[in-house]
């Protein structure tokens, strides 16, 4: 065996060209390393991408990459890995690829639990367009294309994921390295469709777009860690936590850091409605979770296809061609 | 050979009452609710197990059902069976079946004079005359006067004779398409027998309805034997086909099993990723039952998750195959060009259909040719390969599978919804003699380049899971040689003329465009896809009559052979005839510079053989060549 990979050697030898101070370098970084850390080879990695700033991201590894078409990189992987189920498979899209044109290609791959990881990178907003709204753009966002204020609502990647049946959902940020590759991580051990947000900043065309999230100093008032089997705490001093009033979740001053009556996190449990809550937490009246918010086991679509391929053989043989040719009604010319 | 139309002048033979005939053609036609396109194909698989060649065309509507009774409702199916080769299911039909008022109003028109029809009398009723647009009823009146007009009421016969098994009246109504059938086994002395298998395959766990299918189908035999309503019997021989074992495939079916041997042929998986549409869905269907040769089959959320999913099981490694026909394709286009860009060997199957937009889903069109060899953004050839008839599509799949392995681009299959549905019979090979196809992998070793090319100016397949061989491809140009995003603009050029430069390899890898008949003349009649084989009868028609016709029939569209030129140059006329207004005929023009006609039809059917008759006639005595004015409705244009 060869000596264990290190992030050098997942970098390819291609120049990034990300805009200086783009939240993508942090999540390439992110990924090199997780994927070291991991020890996973790169001949069985492959990075399947759409359009869009993110979906460069498949140059920059040293894997194999396929850098498809705008919205359908969930659709070439679902081919890779019904070809060649054991291959790792991560999709890497954006909130314009993965929920805009791409949105239906998203929501089948995540209902069919396909094994591989979408990594959606969230910066609401097109940059490589220059700079237009996008889904997940807050109402009245004015830029080029929406000079008097956007008119959608936006949509949530976390409920969209939930709400199509995903087994894994997570978010991370892309100032927090270090939890970003934890998550990434846990998304690389999962088997199933493995969903995660990131909160990306497009310095160009959206800067501080998560400055709550992401500045050192608001980010513990306005993040939630999620751990699982532990109450949900957050703040500087860990002094406040998630409570449930009825069905509504409320934000509770802890009492001397008592943590009693906090709602704990159970990301395994199977009904998706903790998760589905968690999802819609929105800053600036929730603290927004950050971690994974769900992670349930369930059979794999490839894993379901190749049973009964194999269920098939069992019971018809191996496929014989001349059987094949001769089957129906036959008959012989003299 | 002899006119099916002028029975009088067939010998009898022993029977009296039987008279051999060389061909004949018959249309089932009912409500789409009554079962004619089942009575159709046992018709057709009898015949064919008899040994006759056989032709069918199959005609159903757009609506699974329809209105009971209406026009809109009918779904017909034509056979013609014969004791020579035959190409065609016949111009005119010398026999109708017609089950209720609507059916025999829209299909009379095509039944020869002189024919016979029977129809079901307890269906003409008022309602339903009205239903059907009937002012008054036509077995009253003399509309029917020229034609062997035999009134039985089916219904009721089909009821009384399936009473011992005991259904309800609904259900023994139901089994009148088998007592149409067993009649017409009677008239043109045909066996039961495997129609009756049949029947207990089928319906093997419904005793009861099995047994009333097959009291229906013996009551309505009996019937002709014992009525003495009909004059005549009708036999046509077994066809002298080539020896050996046959059975009948539709276009679908064949391209389904194509696909299968090519792909154990080339050691490979096939991944078939699909969304439904009409007339391409049977392929998926076929090809779901097929997971013991580790066929993978995906159902898309859409044409373009189809597409891409088999752009991916391709980049993995597999024989990745899509299918739809004509709005679907429209979709597929932009995924299409990343395979082209990728070079990555896939295969799209465009079953084609009336068009544009949604058009006419249950009839056959031959207008996506163009959409085929040019319809994608930027300068995106593919390969294209239509084959010729059901039978073809077996070879065409293979052929499909073994351009795109060796040249590394999608290759599109152009089937159409006549194909796709008819069958014929197909000559049953084995396994061993069909040629493999190799497959050459990357492997590690040295100084890997994604984009390097081979001698046939392919780069090579390197899929993951094979170590050292870590590249990454994609839809942005790509430089020659690294694969790396180039947007050099001589390096663009030169990649635009590599991807053109494999299409033209093709060229000398297919086989030489063939004529039938002599390599020159008056008039070289020119086809392609599912219009073989009207042309193909018709040129002989000519030539039997004398007239310096010969035809020319082309499979491979895109590249053309290298020898059509030559071929097509060597010809006074040339005469393009396709159910479109004019593709093929403009990319001749374009392509060779020469002054060829074209006979267009877009009427949802395929051509009679009479139309190509008719056209070539016309070109020949035309005074000299004229590009002619543009007559849309069937004329030379
Ligand atoms: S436009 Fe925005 S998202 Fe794109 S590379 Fe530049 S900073 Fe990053």
């Amino acid at each position: 065996m060869s000596a264990p990979l290190t992030l050098k050697d997942f970098k390819s030898d291609q120049e990034v060209r990300w805009c200086p101070g783009c939240g993508d370098y942090a999540i390439l970084s992110a990924m090199q390393k997780a994927l070291a850390d991991l020890g996973v080879s790169r001949e069985n990695t492959v990075f399947v991408s759409g359009i869009g700033c993110s979906s460069r991201f498949p140059y920059y590894m040293n894997t194999y990459g396929f850098h498809s078409i705008h919205g359908r990189a969930p659709a070439v992987a679902t081919g890779v890995k019904c070809a060649n189920p054991e291959l790792d498979v991560w999709v890497i899209t954006g909130d314009g690829d993965g929920l805009s044109i791409g949105l239906g290609q998203l929501v089948h791959a995540i209902r069919r639990n396909l094994d591989f990881k979408i990594i959606l990178f969230n910066n609401r907003i097109y940059g490589l367009t220059k700079g237009q709204y996008s889904p997940t753009s807050e109402t009245g966002k004015v830029t080029k294309s929406t000079p008097d204020g956007s008119l959608d609502q936006p949509l949530n990647p976390l409920t969209v994921a939930l709400a199509s049946g995903a087994t894994f959902v997570a978010r991370c940020v892309d100032a927090d390295v270090k939890h970003m590759q934890e998550v990434i991580a846990r998304a690389a051990a999962h088997r199933g469709t493995a969903f995660v947000e990131v909160y990306q900043d497009c310095n160009v065309y959206n800067h501080h777009a998560f400055e709550y999230a992401t500045d050192k100093k608001q980010r513990p008032d306005h993040l939630l860690y999620l751990e699982h089997g532990k109450p949900m705490v957050f703040g500087a001093g860990s002094d406040r936590g998630i409570r449930l009033d009825g069905l509504r979740p409320v934000v509770e001053k802890l009492d001397n850091g008592n943590q009693d009556g906090l709602l704990k996190h159970d990301e395994s449990v199977h009904d998706p409605t903790l998760a589905m809550f968690l999802a819609r937490m929105k800053h600036p009246e929730f603290p927004e979770p950050v971690g994974v918010l769900r992670a349930v086991s369930a059979p794999t679509y490839e894993r379901r296809l190749m049973a009964q391929v194999q269920a098939a053989v069992e019971k018809r043989g191996n496929g014989d061609l001349d059987d094949l040719f001769n089957s129906g009604d036959v008959w012989d010319a003299k | 050979m002899k006119n099916p139309d002028t029975l009088e002048e067939a010998p009898a033979i022993d029977d009296s009452r039987i008279r051999l005939v060389d061909r004949v053609a018959i249309r089932f036609a009912g409500d789409s609710g009554d079962g004619m396109q089942l009575a159709g194909t046992q018709f057709t698989n009898t015949s064919a197990i008899f040994g006759n060649d056989v032709s069918t065309l199959p005609d159903f509507p757009a609506e699974i059902r329809a209105p009971a009774g209406t026009l809109a409702g009918v779904s017909g199916f034509q056979i013609q069976i014969s004791s020579d080769d035959i190409f065609t299911p016949g111009d005119r039909i010398d026999a109708l079946i017609a089950m209720n008022p609507a059916a025999l109003k829209a299909n009379l028109a095509d039944l020869a004079g002189g024919g016979i029809l029977i129809v079901n009398s307890d269906e003409f009723t008022p309602a339903n005359l009205k239903r059907a647009g009937y002012a008054e009823n036509p077995l009253e009146s003399d509309l029917l006067a020229d034609y062997r007009v035999h009134q039985i009421p089916i219904t009721t016969h089909t009821v009384e004779a399936v009473k011992e098994a005991g259904l309800g009246s609904k259900e023994s109504a139901r089994c009148r398409n088998f007592y149409a059938l067993g009649l017409v086994f009677w008239l043109y002395d045909r066996p039961l027998e495997t129609t009756q298998n049949w029947i207990r395959r089928k319906f093997g766990k419904r005793e009861d309805i099995a047994r009333a299918n097959e009291l229906a189908l013996h009551a309505g035999y009996n019937f002709g034997e014992t009525a003495e309503m009909f004059a005549l019997r009708y036999r046509v021989e077994p066809a002298k086909l080539p020896p050996g074992r046959y059975r009948n495939l539709t276009g679908n079916q064949a391209l389904a099993i194509g696909l299968v041997a090519a792909t154990r042929l080339a050691k490979k998986t096939l991944f078939y990723g699909s969304y439904p549409i009409t007339p391409a869905s049977d392929i998926l269907h076929v090809l779901a039952g097929y997971k013991h040769f580790d066929v993978r089959t995906f159902q898309a959320e859409d044409e373009i998750a189809a597409v891409c999913s088999t752009i991916g099981a391709a980049y993995a490694g597999a024989i990745g195959v899509t299918a739809s026909s004509g709005p679907g394709i429209a979709l597929k286009q932009e995924a299409i060009g990343l395979a082209v860009m990728t070079e990555l060997p896939i295969i799209v199957i465009d079953v084609q259909r009336g068009g544009p937009s949604t058009g006419l889903p249950t009839k056959t069109e031959q207008a996506d040719l163009w959409q085929a060899i040019v319809g994608r953004n930027g300068e995106c050839p593919v390969a294209v390969i239509a084959p010729m008839s059901p039978a073809d599509c077996f070879e065409a799949a293979i052929e499909a599978v073994r351009i795109a392995t060796r040249f590394m681009l999608p290759v599109m299959i152009l089937s159409d919804g006549y194909i796709a549905n008819s069958a014929e019979p197909w000559r049953v090979v084995k396994a061993a003699d069909l040629a493999p196809i190799e497959i050459r992998h990357a492997t590690n070793g040295g100084d890997f380049k994604p984009y390097q090319r081979d001698d046939h100016g392919s780069r090579p397949w390197a899929i993951p899971g094979t170590p050292g061989l870590e590249h990454r491809v994609g839809g942005l140009e790509k430089a020659a040689i690294t694969g790396n995003v180039s947007y050099d603009p001589d390096n663009h050029q030169r990649m635009i003329n590599q991807r053109a430069d494999k299409i033209d390899r093709i060229a000398h890898e297919v086989p030489p465009q063939a004529v039938f008949g002599d390599t020159t003349g008056d008039l070289l009649i020119v086809t392609w896809g599912g219009t073989y084989g009207a042309a193909r009868t018709a040129t002989q028609r000519l030539q039997a009559q004398g007239a310096s016709v010969s035809h020319a029939h082309l499979r491979w569209m895109n590249p053309f052979p290298a020898n059509l030129g030559e071929v097509l140059g060597s010809f006074k006329h040339v005469l393009v005839c396709e159910l479109n207004m004019g593709q093929l005929q403009t990319l001749i023009r374009g392509r060779y510079a020469l002054d060829a006609e074209g006979l267009h039809k877009v009427k949802g059917r395929p051509f009679m053989v009479s139309e190509i008759v008719d056209a070539a006639e016309r070109v020949l005595k035309a005074p000299s060549k004229s590009t002619g004015t543009h007559k849309s409705n069937g004329g030379v244009a």
